[in-house]
Parts: structure tokens; C-alpha cells; sequence
């Protein structure tokens, strides 16, 4: 609190070494801190909802956010985060925040993630059994292909084969290529042909759920 | 082409984080030189005339920013935004990470120039290891007596904190960094007042993204003059390209201002992968208006993209190849947006809640073509409404996609539908629903 000239300052930085000590922004965390700091606990409750590292559940006391923001997003990431999941799932992975996040700031390794701070990457689905297993046991994440590694270096090949990607298969009009095939959709030109008479945008026929036309 | 590496000349040195190898490749000299040589004044008017914009986002002159800030002796303070939390961007990371004691040494400058006697790092919490190397480079130079009382000698106190950040996109934005550094909800305020008069702690701020305070020892120690050399028209000097999404090389390149975007993105980052077409591209982060084929030979300005109907931004140059559909990735964008948005202004709240929704619909099959209609009246109704551009970040880049690629929409709207048909034909989850769904159905 001395570093700054109002002690309300030191909320985020109290907040966060309360949550390294119970593991999340615990009620009685929150006490605590709020004893310390002189505020109610109400004004840090309010606080630690708005930050995404600030954890209000608990969650696990290590983290591993996996980034599935837009440059991500381009290179698959949703995939990779997916196959984490479901690893840690199958591995049953305990005490451990999972969480897609938002950009980390690291678009030239995408798709990346940031085990407790460490960024790693590029990733593939084939690394996320491993991510999991070295999580688990407190090994290091993927020696050699985190950031602050030693002669850290992306590699330079694309990563993504040429010609149509195997999956997800998209076309480049939208829709898939399986799609496209099966369903014969013209080229992008032109005026969009429609199949069907266009529904009012407020037509409730447009969202009947199959089990809503259920004849029991 | 080659890079023009100013921020960047050794940053292949190894230790360069330490200050011994930084004080021998003349590290500090400009802050010496500031400091001892020069008058506040002068330092001033040397980064005004250099025509150095804010490298941040908004390309607002820097020295005309820190000229604003009342004179007189009160308490000033200089923040650093270091939150780069835009997506997309990543060249704030390379520098705090390989060269902080430049980060310093700027702070230092624009501290002088500014009249500020406290200054803080705002680093965002997700940077763990940018922050621990910003933190010993800070103790370094209070070692040295660059920072602290009588900095080297002279009569001026100037004190600087690395403060963590805990994940918010919104805290880049610079009152909402300062209602974060203040130990509240990062809440953007309203302006005017303006952080040069009324920001931290009610105090004159002054708050620069760290690659603008990274050019300032480089001003100081070449000259505005032989800096104004460099780059086209008003955009002066060298700039930072993060270059990722579809590209071969992706990784942060430092060009001078006004290469065309062409050399950037083929030349630089190779392009996209092999077989690839560019589709479309965001030149400044993800909150730029896209842009396509036809604007790749324009020149990397601030002018030239803005006149392009899209902006420089952050200068993070995201390429989205054609094997991309755009509908999920405007998706993406839009969540993203959603998620980050503080709640305190009705449009963007709403608006970005809503455009999350009837993309989600569109992307399903359940859309109609005047959802498309309906999109970009709210896009309309986003923009230039809200305390900060948190909002337009979405609005401009979903309006643009929808601008240039209206029939990828409507192709997509149509595909998804069909698909959805076909589906309720023959349930999805039939598992789930049993087997008379099936029989139902036939």
C-alpha cells in the first residue's frame, strides 16, 4: 500500500496475493483483505467479479487459460481447447482452472495457452493428452516451446495443408464443402437464391426445436 | 524488403533485460542527456517536433499530449498502458520482454517532459513473466540511481511502480486504467475532463502505450529532426507490425511508416499458406474495419488506412486467408467484445449482446435476410454512442465484414439453413430424442 498515494490502489494487487493463498477470492479471503485494507467487503467483492483473473468459484488453484480469441480462432484453437478438455476430462484433472480466454497477447505462437503465466505454443491437438499429463504431475508444460524458454522459436512452415482443410471443412461461400456438395450451393455471386419463401425475422416457425413437433 | 529496426536494433543481444549489457549499448544516454543537458522545455518541444504519434491506438501526437498537462508544481503523474490486451496484438510483450530497461528509460523522458513525479507500469496480469523482468529492471535502475530521489545528480524526483493488472480488456482503455489503478471496477469515464487534466487520483496523467514511450529515448538521442525523416507525411518513424492469423511467418516486424501493406504481410510474414488466398485482413487489431485485395498496395499510414475506411490502430495486421468462413469469425469477434464490455453504456451492452445472438442464429440456420439488415442498423446505432470506443471496436469491423462480403452472408445464412433442414429431417441428437423423433419426422 506504501507504493501508492491511496491505499485503494493496492486492491487488485491484495486481491490477487489473497487468491495465491485460498486458491479464489473466498469470503473469507475477501475478510481478510478487507481488514487489512481498511474497505468494506462489499467494495472488494464488487471488484473481484470484474476481473477475469480474479477468481469469485472455486475453481482450482493453477490455471490454464487457452486462448480462442480472433488470430487463434484462425488457427484452430477451438479444437486444440476442446481436446484439453476432453483430456482432462479423461485424466481427471483436479484443482485445475480450464478456461478458453481471451487474446494473450501471443498471436505469433497461435493457437497458444498460458499455463499459470507461462505461455506455450503453437499448439496441436496432438500435444493436449501431454499439456494435461504434465499439468497433473507439476512437470514443466512442453520443455523447450514455452516463450521464456532458451532459443524459444517459432516455426516459420504453415502449419495448415494446402488445398481444402480436412476439418472443420468450410467453403469459402460459408457453409461447408460438404455442404456444398450435398446441397449444390451456387457460387457467392449474385443475389442469394433462396430455397424457401423468406420467414418474417419474428416468425416463431423459425426456431420449433424438433422435440416441439414431437407427436406424443 | 527489410525491416528499419530502431525499438528492435539489439534485441537479439542476449541479456539485454539486465542493465549492464543495456548501459553498454548506450543505454540511459538519452535519459543522462534529458536530464542534464536539456530543459524540461526543450525535451518537449523535441517530441512534439518529432511528429511521434501514440503507438496505443488513437495515433494522437505524443508531445502535443504531454503539452497539455498544466504546468506548475502539483502532483503529476505518468502511466505507461502496457495492457495490450487488443487482439491480435503482441508488440508491447516483445519489448517489455526482451528490452524493459527502454520502457524505463522513456518513462523516464516522458516523466521530464510531462513534469510527473510518479509514474506506474500498468501491465496486464496475464504478462507474469513481462512483469517479473519489468520489476527487475526497475530495481536495477533504482540501484543506479536512474530512478528515485535526484535522479543522477539533478533536482528531479521521479518514482515508478509496475502494477498488475488482473484481466480486463477494458483497463487498455486509458480512464478505465485509471479507475483499475485506482483499486476500482475498470469503468471508462466520462471525457472531458481529460486525463491531462484531471486523471489520476484527480491529478494531471499522462498516459502513453509503451511503444510510444519506447521511441522517446530514440527522439532524444538522434534528434526530432533526423526522426521526422523517417516515415511518410504525418506519420513519422518506425512502427511495430504484429503480423499473425494465416500468414507463414507470423511475428512482430518493425517497419518505417508508409512500406505498402502488400510488403508487409507477403513480403514480412510470407503471405498466406501455400494454395492461399488473402481474404480479407485487419490492419490495426482486431477493433480495425477489415480490408481486402484492393487495399493491399495503399501505404502503411495512419492517413492511408483511415482514408481506406479502416484505421492503424495498434498495427497488428491479423490476415484471414479463403479457407475462412467469416460468419464464425465475426462470431468470435463479437463474443469476445460481449464479454470484455464494462455494461456501463446501453449500446454497447446491448448492442454487442445482441449482435452475439443474431450471429448465433445466423450461423445455426435460423436467420433471415433481414437479419443481415438488422445487424448493421445496430452497428449504426453502436458507433460514436458510448464513453469509450470499446463498442465501435465491434460495430466497425462487423460492419465492415458485412460491407465487403454481403453475399459470403447471406450464402452462409442460406447454407446454414439448408443444413438445418435437412437435419430436423433427420435429428441430431437422435440418441437423445430416441427413436421416435426419427419415426416422427418420416
Amino acid at each position: 500500500m506504501s507504493l501508492y498515494p491511496d491505499r485503494h490502489s493496492a486492491t487488485l494487487p491484495a486481491l490477487g496475493a489473497a487468491q495465491k493463498v485460498h486458491g479464489w477470492c473466498s469470503p473469507e479471503a475477501i475478510r481478510q483483505v478487507a481488514a487489512v485494507m481498511q474497505v468494506t467487503p462489499a467494495y472488494l467483492s464488487s471488484v473481484a467479479t470484474f476481473y477475469d483473473m480474479l477468481r469469485t468459484e472455486p475453481r482450482g488453484s493453477r490455471y490454464v487459460y487457452v486462448c480462442t480469441s480472433v488470430a487463434c480462432h484462425l488457427r484452430d484453437a477451438r479444437r486444440v481447447y476442446e481436446e484439453i478438455e476432453r483430456e482432462a476430462v479423461d485424466q481427471q484433472l483436479e484443482d485445475v482452472e480450464l478456461r478458453e480466454f481471451e487474446c494473450l497477447g501471443a498471436c505469433d505462437m497461435a493457437p497458444m495457452a498460458s499455463v499459470d503465466g507461462r505461455y506455450v505454443g503453437p499448439l496441436t491437438t496432438a500435444d493436449a493428452a501431454e499439456i494435461v499429463s504434465a499439468v497433473k504431475d507439476g512437470r514443466e508444460v512442453l520443455p523447450g516451446r514455452g516463450l521464456p524458454d532458451l532459443g524459444f522459436s517459432i516455426p516459420p512452415t504453415p502449419r495448415q495443408a494446402p488445398g481444402p482443410p480436412e476439418e472443420p471443412d468450410v467453403h469459402p461461400a460459408g457453409g461447408t464443402w460438404k455442404d456444398s456438395e450435398v446441397l449444390d450451393v451456387p457460387p457467392a455471386e449474385g443475389p442469394p437464391p433462396h430455397a424457401r419463401e423468406p420467414l418474417h425475422p419474428l416468425d416463431p416457425g423459425t426456431s420449433v426445436t424438433p422435440e416441439e413437433e414431437e407427436p406424443e | 524488403m527489410n525491416e528499419t529496426r530502431l525499438l528492435l536494433r539489439n534485441v537479439d543481444e542476449p541479456g539485454l533485460n539486465t542493465i549492464e549489457v543495456y548501459e553498454r549499448l548506450g543505454g540511459y544516454r538519452s535519459a543522462r542527456k534529458a536530464l542534464l543537458e536539456m530543459t524540461p522545455e526543450a525535451v518537449l518541444e523535441e517530441l512534439e517536433s518529432s511528429g511521434l504519434r501514440g503507438r496505443g491506438g488513437a495515433g494522437f501526437s505524443m508531445g502535443k499530449k504531454a503539452s497539455f498537462i498544466p504546468k506548475g508544481t502539483m502532483d503529476k503523474y505518468l502511466c505507461c498502458n502496457a495492457d495490450e490486451s487488443e487482439p491480435g496484438a503482441f508488440k508491447d510483450r516483445l519489448l517489455m520482454q526482451k528490452n524493459p530497461h527502454l520502457l524505463v528509460e522513456g518513462c523516464i523522458i516522458g516523466a521530464i517532459a510531462a513534469g510527473a513525479n510518479k509514474g506506474f507500469i500498468f501491465i496486464r496480469g496475464e504478462y507474469e513473466t513481462q512483469a517479473d523482468l519489468l520489476d527487475a529492471a526497475v530495481g536495477e535502475a533504482y540501484e543506479r540511481g536512474y530512478l528515485g530521489e535526484n535522479i543522477l545528480g539533478s533536482d528531479t524526483t521521479f518514482e515508478l511502480v509496475v502494477h498488475r493488472g488482473k484481466g480486463a480488456y477494458i483497463c487498455g482503455e486509458e480512464t478505465g486504467l485509471l479507475d483499475a489503478l485506482e483499486g476500482k471496477r475498470g469503468n471508462p469515464r466520462l471525457k472531458p475532463p481529460f486525463p491531462a487534466n484531471q486523471g489520476l487520483y484527480q491529478g494531471p496523467t499522462l498516459i502513453n502505450n509503451v511503444e510510444t514511450l519506447c521511441n522517446a529515448p530514440i527522439i532524444i538521442e538522434k534528434g526530432a529532426e533526423w526522426y521526422r525523416g523517417l516515415g511518410e507525411g504525418n506519420s513519422t518513424g518506425t512502427k511495430l507490425v504484429s503480423v499473425s492469423g494465416n500468414v507463414q511467418r507470423p511475428g512482430n516486424y518493425e517497419i518505417e511508416l508508409g512500406v505498402p501493406v502488400r510488403d508487409i504481410i507477403y513480403g514480412l510474414a510470407g503471405g498466406p499458406p501455400e494454395g492461399r488466398e488473402l481474404k480479407c485482413f485487419f490492419p490495426g487489431g482486431s477493433s480495425a474495419p477489415v480490408l481486402t485485395q484492393e487495399h493491399l498496395d495503399l501505404p502503411f499510414t495512419y492517413e492511408a488506412m483511415a482514408e481506406a475506411g479502416s484505421m492503424l490502430g495498434t498495427a497488428s495486421v491479423i490476415v484471414v486467408d479463403d479457407s475462412q468462413p467469416l460468419v464464425p469469425l465475426a462470431l468470435r469477434l463479437a463474443e469476445f467484445y460481449r464479454h470484455e464490455s464494462c455494461g456501463k453504456c446501453v449500446p454497447c451492452r446491448e448492442g454487442t449482446n445482441w449482435t452475439v445472438k443474431m450471429l448465433e442464429r445466423i450461423d445455426e440456420g435460423e436467420g433471415t435476410p433481414m437479419d443481415l439488415d438488422i445487424l448493421e442498423q445496430v452497428q449504426g446505432n453502436i458507433i460514436g454512442n458510448c464513453l469509450c470506443v470499446l463498442g465501435d471496436s465491434m460495430a466497425m469491423p462487423v460492419a465492415s465484414m458485412l460491407k465487403h462480403f454481403r453475399p459470403e452472408f447471406e450464402q452462409h445464412m442460406e447454407a446454414a439453413r439448408q443444413r438445418r433442414d435437412l437435419v430436423g429431417l433427420q435429428p441430431m441428437g437422435a440418441g437423445e430424442l430416441g427413436g421416435v423423433a426419427g419415426a416422427g419426422a418420416a
